[in-house]
């Protein structure tokens, strides 16, 4: 099982979310934002947290339109998978790759503290190790973590089940709740709060191993 | 030739930097401020075109990165 984590200038989370990948079992390959072309047989992309181009002109938006940006993009549309993290979510969002849009948060500020999270599906390779209504605790590390989609996109999202995970409180004004969507066909997820910071005791919790290990347990299988 | 891009969010999409604008004008004392929307302005230098295609052109660019469209409009000014 072999995945690419994507390094753009201002990415700061990219060492964690490879940690995560390898201590699941998937061998990792950084590729760099400059690459036009992903590495040979991969099965899945992790996009990082952190401030791609410095959050210049809207968080994501000029790391979506890298030349590796349009590579990932091509990937998700073949149907590969892909998993965006906090500016990664914003990335995937920018690429309209995931429906809506991240915006700032209702009270202004920068929040970093661990929340509890519901797990609404367990209906995605992602999601397949939590039960449905599972609650979880991951941490955020964010400014621009309210997700905004208007009322029609917010219906189909719901009868499609594509709300993976809501907040139990929410922290930062997101519509409905919500923490991480789903791609229409399930195999695209973008969320603010980082499941890579969960993977082993030592970080203070464990609750995102799971969502590492379905990933690359079932691909290893398949 | 220069452009001149405004980009607002749309109607209807809260603005929590423009509320907050908003509270501060009160604190100072200012009265009568209804709302407060905050937004870009973008100033393109263009070389190699007329009028009309820049227009069509920086409308491409607005399009494609300047805006996101979710949650932002925009207009564009030819100068």
């Amino acid at each position: 099982m072999k995945a690419a984590v994507i390094t753009f200038p201002g990415s700061n989370c990219d060492r964690d979310l490879q940690d995560a990948f390898v201590k699941a079992g998937a061998e990792v390959v950084k590729v760099w934002h400059k690459e036009t072309a992903l590495p040979a047989g991969i099965d899945v992309i992790g996009i990082p947290g952190g401030f791609s181009f410095g959050d210049y002109l809207r968080c994501g938006a000029i790391a979506s339109r890298s030349p590796i940006g349009q590579a990932v993009a091509d990937f998700a549309r073949r149907g590969g998978y892909v998993l965006g993290v906090c500016n990664g979510f914003q990335v995937l969002a920018e690429m309209g790759l995931l429906p809506g849009a991240l915006m700032r948060n209702a009270g202004l500020k920068f929040i970093s503290k661990p929340v509890a999270l519901r797990v609404e599906t367990a209906d995605s390779l992602y999601t397949e190790g939590y039960a449905a209504g599972q609650e979880i605790v991951i941490p955020i590390a964010h400014a621009d973590g309210n997700y905004q989609i208007d009322a029609e996109g917010l219906a189909r999202l719901r009868g499609e089940d594509r709300v993976a995970f809501r907040y139990v409180n929410n922290p930062n004004g997101a519509t409905d709740d919500i923490a991480g969507v789903l791609s229409e066909n399930r195999r695209v997820l973008g969320m603010m709060p980082h499941p890579e910071r969960v993977v082993e005791p030592a970080q203070g919790g464990t609750d995102g191993a799971a969502l590492f290990r379905a990933l690359t347990g079932v691909m290893a299988a398949a | 030739m220069k452009a001149r891009v405004h980009v607002m969010l749309k109607d209807g999409v809260l603005d929590p930097q423009g509320e907050a604008v908003r509270n501060a004008l009160g604190h100072l004392g200012f009265e009568g401020v209804g709302a407060v929307r905050q937004g870009k302005v973008i100033e393109l230098d263009l070389t190699g075109f007329d009028k009309a295609a820049a227009e069509a052109e920086v409308r491409a660019m607005c399009e494609k990165l300047l805006a996101n469209t979710v949650i932002e409009k925009y207009t564009v000014e030819i100068v």
